[in-house]
């Protein structure tokens, strides 16, 4: 089995090789998006020392001070080592704060600017994907990617490796001190360390395990709070609400127990690092007592002994801490980079044919498609259409007349054949001058957020407000927008939900007339508009069809009145293909549509 | 000491108050709670004063056995050492075991609130609000309450009541010393507290910026037909770099600010130390205090340590934790509208006639801000739909027609007049029982992420788990009977048949299946009032057909209202009412409205006759006056004017 792209995401089911081959595409991506850090990084690692080595000095400070200013200043009035030792002090604290304050401004800029690479390299990339990724790849997955994992990473830059570095130099810098202070009590604190270590083990294992279940009833949480709210018509419409009620109390119980799981690990871990150090600090004070007794210690190195015993477990809770951040970042890494992995199977070539004055010929050669092996869509489909000719696609549901539109768009390549415009191979054409000549509308008439300008603009960026009227004048959109309480400034989506689907299908229609391409391909995007509209928009269509090309498909078939053609298919072949006129006359599939149709409306 | 208090209490004025009764709100959630949270805090401080105790007994130990050489006096004055360490980590491990059921309770019980409240709005309020703003206050707010309770609460309190013992301590251990240290320490809280409130603005800029950033990816994921069709992507790209860019400077700017933090801090910190360091030994040299009682000040100085340095970032979690519960509220206090009946009446077990009588409704937010100008959406419907009987609803995009079957179940309230089911007007019904009585199929059909069968039998929960084989043969004829009536046969071609489960939100089916099943979702609950929002849009021509045929044999029996753009779905009706400027324009059947109505022509005919519309405006003058709605006259004409210009001009 494959693992490379996210086909991998599903399975937790890897031989050794595979998960080598995972980890090792993770640690390339976070490699390079830290390269351009390098100094940086380098500089932070120092500060890191440097900031280390001036919080560990306190304790031995207060020793000399103690044990040799003390008694110089009591037996000789002099004040030398005291002010040396509180100038250590100073100076310690002066040069720490400007490590620290260095290194936190460093490492800000550091991962701020990892993440920010890695946000626009992921978001380029979806964007690049050709349409069978997304089409497969849900749009939920494609979302946590780029917002939930890249936060698991933000924590992780954030928190995770500066506790590694520090906790790790800390603990080592704390010993070293002890150490050079007096070698014996470092002896209790070693003989600790393989307790808290197999502790630390145990405490990472069981909340990594706790966590991840955690994270999943929170998950199940969400999808079912997400499903409720935007189903909330269905959900009151059909009495859903005692059900959801119960369902939901049971993942939120569920949710609780898991939570609570995971903080009654703390709850043990917590104290338990407590008790240790405590006890440590008894043995060493005990020892050193007696030491103090017999001359061979001097009672300020027994203080600072003490306080460095005191906080030399602090960072054991951190580095367990940084061993779980660090799974999750590597998990979401594993994710992300799998999706960087992915190429776009529709690419832009590399280099294109330019395509200067576009005329909107459209040539299909051979042409065959099918979304899963074996089952064709398109067995192998030939059609010519001239340019500026308005082309109506008729057939039941399955026919393949979608699949067509979308491979006249480029939203997929043919498996054989080849799709021509004005001669060129769509293979060959630069998205730009593709996007600029064909443009497809769809039933789902997406807005964003933003204004109805904003929205309309998006098929013209450079539109001027007279145009994008125009534009909504064409199509008959004008004037519900302008009853909308802002008029074309209006948030669509703070209303949005008020937008009733004919509407959001007029503005769409209205985005597609500012596009002004050369090609227009219209699938079903009059389903949800009523008739007086759907025949504004037909009129608007005629003017703007007149020097272009054009595909439209619809249920209803009044808009054959517009069409110079109609092509009739079925199970991805045509089977009629002629003037509306010749093939109403005749005796055909579409002549029985007609007459059908003709006689529905009556 | 008393400095500390002065500027503790400056905090108190300006924040204090506002927070206090602001979190005061969670009372109801704590209730049960507080005698664990109470003995919590008591233990902490229990707690607090065994550390604290711990220096007081090294110091003993420095002045007495170790001064006067008296070994037999150590072990015991060790063993209470230990004996306190030990005493340190129950009590930390009792006091997590203590809070730990209040924060979790608390959590669970404000989950299970927020869901059920929100689920119990009215549809207008889902209406504004996003799925994901209401996400984030079931989800993250409530954790952040969670985490304040049980630990930012907690530690809050130990921490001030461990910086008062523990500053008074150190006046105790000597005053010169202790004061020199606390003048010393007082700029920590001065720039810890300066740094609070400016930290606190850029957080939330900061969590502003990325919900834009967040919003910027979905859009971009759900809108990428229309991005891809455009060639657009420069353009989202772009529009998403400048979000991104804005996070990142905050984020820088608040990186800077906690450098400067830590850099005052770590700075201050070391001064105070240095600063005691050498009052102290001056005064141990002139033998005004002990090595013991110096030892002592410095270890007690160093268990203060984490108190002092924690103040700053435990009053954020008080002030995020307040203003997660303030985004709580502002959805928990949001009054459910349409509520059920104080004595409810049960309907009788009629066969369903449905009457409009009267009804006005607009949505609360119309107008807002051309209040004067905006009039009701619905102004005045008269509509009988008589027992077993369909009609269809027609009108132009946006006059309101799916709004007023949303009013039938109650997913809006009317705001003027009343809708009666025979003879009983809806609101004195139970909600439950008007909604098994009435069944609606939605343009836009929400399928949940469950199996087909569950689906399809949403409003049938005693079918979809059948308790005996009785009812299980009666599930499987019903649901046969619904998906033949829908055409929704392709679901036994699916991967598991029936039980296959639907993807998320239903995606992976197509527009015209989706709306198959919506439609054998209405019709399995055999209901006396079925409501269609053109459940036939988006269906080929040859299986809308299909449909329309079984339909029929439906809707022979059941009264109906079904909203219709097209010609083929009027047929199915026995009469038409024909919806415009907010009233019933005329109601009849099909072949009278078109013969004397032009509105209805223009409405419904896909015939191109502007011609005829012209010559039938005097009729439609004299309709109006007919049926008595004279103050709608001059609208309604004025409307049907420009009608007649738009259709003219091209």
């Amino acid at each position: 089995m494959s693992v490379s792209g996210v086909s991998s995401e599903e399975r937790s089911d890897f031989t050794r090789l595979e998960n080598r081959r995972l980890r090792q595409r993770s640690i390339a991506l976070f490699l390079s998006l830290a390269k351009p850090f390098s100094w940086r990084i380098a500089l932070s690692g120092v500060l890191v020392v440097l900031g280390t080595l001036t919080s560990v000095a306190g304790p031995a400070l207060l020793a000399i001070g103690i044990d040799q200013a003390l008694p110089a200043l009591t037996n000789d009035r002099d004040w030398i080592p005291t002010l040396m030792v509180v100038g250590g002090y100073i100076a310690s604290g002066i040069f720490g704060g400007v490590f620290i304050s260095t290194y936190i401004r460093t490492s800000t800029r550091v991962s701020q600017g990892i993440l920010f690479n890695l946000r626009l390299r992921v978001f380029r990339h979806t964007q690049r994907l050709s349409m069978s990724f997304h089409e497969s790849y849900t749009s939920g997955k494609i979302i946590a990617r780029q917002t939930s994992d890249l936060d698991t990473l933000r924590e992780f830059l954030d928190s995770g490796v500066e506790k590694l570095i520090s906790g790790v130099l800390y603990m080592a810098f704390t010993a070293i001190a002890l150490i050079a202070l007096d070698p014996p009590s470092m002896l209790p604190v070693v003989i600790s360390f393989v307790p808290v270590f197999f502790f630390a083990w145990w405490f990472s294992t069981a909340s990594k395990k706790a966590f991840r279940i955690s994270r999943v009833y929170s998950a199940r949480l969400i999808v079912q709070f997400v499903e409720t709210m935007t189903g909330i018509r269905a959900v009151k419409a059909f009495r859903r609400e005692e059900h959801n009620e119960r369902t939901y109390g049971e993942q939120v119980d569920n949710y609780r127990y898991a939570n609570q799981k995971v903080i009654s690990l703390f709850g043990i871990f917590d104290p338990g690092l407590k008790l240790v150090a405590n006890i440590v600090m008894a043995i060493v004070l005990l020892l050193g007592a007696f030491r103090v007794l017999d001359g061979g210690m001097e009672v300020g190195v027994l203080l600072a002994a003490v306080l460095y015993v005191r906080r030399i477990y602090d960072p054991v809770n951190d580095l367990a801490m940084f061993y779980n951040s660090l799974q999750s970042a590597g998990s979401a890494l594993e994710k992300i980079s799998g999706v960087l992995e992915e190429e776009p199977t529709v690419a832009e070539p590399s280099t294109p044919t330019s395509l200067e004055h576009p005329r909107g010929s459209l040539d299909l050669t051979a042409v065959s498609f099918s979304y899963v092996a074996g089952r064709p869509v398109l067995p192998a489909l030939d059609l010519h259409i001239p340019a500026g000719q308005t082309v109506a696609l008729v057939g039941t549901t399955g026919a393949g007349k979608s699949t067509l539109a979308k491979l006249i768009a480029r939203f997929y390549d043919p498996d054989a054949g080849s799709v021509k415009l004005d001669g060129i191979d769509l293979r060959d054409l630069s998205n730009r001058d593709l996007r600029g000549s064909v443009v497809m509308v769809t039933q789902e008439a997406y807005l964003f957020s933003g204004s109805v300008i904003e929205n309309l603009s998006l098929g013209k960026p450079d539109a001027t407000l007279d145009e994008i009227e125009a534009a909504a004048r064409a199509v008959g959109a004008h004037e519900f927008i302008m009853s909308l309480p802002d008029g074309y400034e209006t948030d669509v989506n703070k209303r949005g939900g008020r937008l009733s689907s004919g509407q959001r299908q007029l503005l769409s229609f209205a985005r597609a007339f500012l596009a002004d391409p050369t090609v227009l391909i219209l699938d079903e995007a009059t389903a949800s508009l009523d008739i007086p509209s759907e025949r504004l928009v037909q009129r608007g269509l005629q003017t703007l069809l007149a020097d272009r090309t054009a595909i439209i498909i619809a249920h209803r078939l009044s808009t054959v009145s517009i069409a110079d053609r109609v092509v009739v298919m079925e199970h991805g072949r045509v089977i009629e293909d002629g003037t509306p006129a010749d093939l109403i006359a005749g005796t055909g599939t579409f002549s029985t549509l007609h007459k059908a149709w003709r006689e529905s409306l009556a | 000491m008393t400095m500390t208090g002065a500027v503790r209490d400056a905090q108190a004025n300006t924040e204090r108050p506002r927070t206090i009764a602001a979190l005061a709100r969670l009372h109801p959630y704590v209730k049960g709670s507080y005698t664990r949270l109470i003995l919590g805090i008591i233990d902490a401080i229990a707690g607090a004063i065994v550390a604290l105790s711990i220096p007081v007994v090294l110091s003993w130990i420095v002045d007495g056995p170790l001064t006067t050489n008296d070994p037999n006096q150590i072990f015991p004055a060790v063993g209470l050492i230990a004996g306190l360490g030990v005493l340190e980590a129950i009590l930390v491990a009792l006091r997590r075991w203590l809070v730990l059921k209040p924060g979790t309770h608390v959590d669970g019980a404000m989950r299970a609130d927020i869901h059920n409240h929100l689920q119990r709005l009215p549809v207008s309020f889902h209406d504004k609000w996003q799925s994901g703003q209401l996400l984030s206050r079931a989800m993250s707010d409530v954790s952040t309450v969670r985490r304040w309770l049980s630990f930012g609460f907690v530690m809050l309190t130990v921490n001030v009541i461990t910086l008062l013992i523990g500053f008074t301590m150190l006046f105790v251990w000597n005053p010169v010393l202790g004061s020199v240290f606390t003048l010393c320490a007082l700029p920590m809280f001065y720039f810890g507290i300066r740094f609070d409130l400016r930290y606190r603005k850029l957080s939330r800029s900061g969590q502003d910026q990325a919900g834009d950033v967040a919003t910027a990816v979905e859009e971009s994921v759900h809108g990428i037909r229309v991005l891809k069709s455009f060639g657009r992507s420069a353009y989202a790209i772009d529009n998403f770099t400048d979000r991104a860019t804005r996070l990142r400077a905050t984020e820088l700017v608040k990186g800077k600010a906690s450098g400067t933090l830590a850099l005052s801090l770590t700075a201050l910190q070391a001064f105070a130390y240095a600063t005691s360091l050498l009052v102290g030994i001056y005064l141990a040299s002139t033998g005004a205090i002990s090595v013991g009682t110096l030892f002592a000040f410095f270890t007690t100085v160093a268990v203060l340590r984490w108190p002092i340095d924690s103040i700053g970032f435990l009053m954020q979690l008080t002030i995020d934790a307040r203003n997660a519960l303030d985004r709580f509220f502002d959805v928990m206090n949001v009054p459910v509208r349409v509520r059920e009946a104080d004595n409810p009446v049960s309907l009788p077990a009629a066969s369903g006639a449905l009457v409009f009588d009267n009804v006005h409704f607009r949505f609360d937010d119309a107008g807002e801000t051309r209040a004067a100008t905006t009039p009701d959406l619905l102004r005045g419907v008269n509509l009988e739909v008589r027992p077993g009987e369909t009609m269809a609803l027609v009108g132009l995009t946006g006059c309101g027609k799916t709004t007023l079957t949303a009013l039938t179940t109650r997913l809006y309230d009317v705001t003027g007049g009343r809708i009666l089911i025979d003879g009983v007007d809806i609101r004195d019904v139970r909600l439950e029982e008007l909604r098994t009585r009435v069944s609606m199929a939605f343009e836009d059909a929400t399928l949940f992420s469950t199996t087909v069968r569950e689906n399809v039998l949403l409003g049938r929960p005693d079918l979809a788990n059948p308790v005996d084989e009785m009812t299980r043969e009666r599930a499987e004829t019903l649901l046969a009977q619904a998906i033949d009536i829908a055409q929704a046969e392709f679901v036994y071609q699916l991967p598991d048949g029936l039980e296959t489960k639907i993807g998320e939100e239903g995606l992976s089916l197509s527009g015209g299946q989706r709306q198959r099943l919506a439609l054998a979702r209405a019709i399995v609950t055999q209901p006396a009032v079925l409501v269609l929002d053109d459940p036939l849009s988006a269906l080929d021509v040859t299986t809308e057909q299909l449909v329309e045929a079984a339909l029929r044999r439906v809707l022979a029996t059941t009264t109906a209202l079904i909203v219709a753009h097209r010609p083929s779905t009027v047929m199915l009706a026995d009469r038409v009412a024909l919806l415009h400027d907010g009233v019933i324009a005329d109601v009849g059947t099909h072949t009278e409205l078109l013969a004397r109505s032009a509105l209805y022509r223009h409405v419904i005919s896909s015939e191109s006759d502007e011609p005829r519309i012209l010559e039938n405006v005097d009729d439609e003058r004299e309709l109006d006056v007919a049926t008595g709605v004279d103050e709608l006259r001059a609208v309604d004409h004025h409307d049907l004017d420009s009608d007649r210009d738009e259709v003219v001009a091209p």
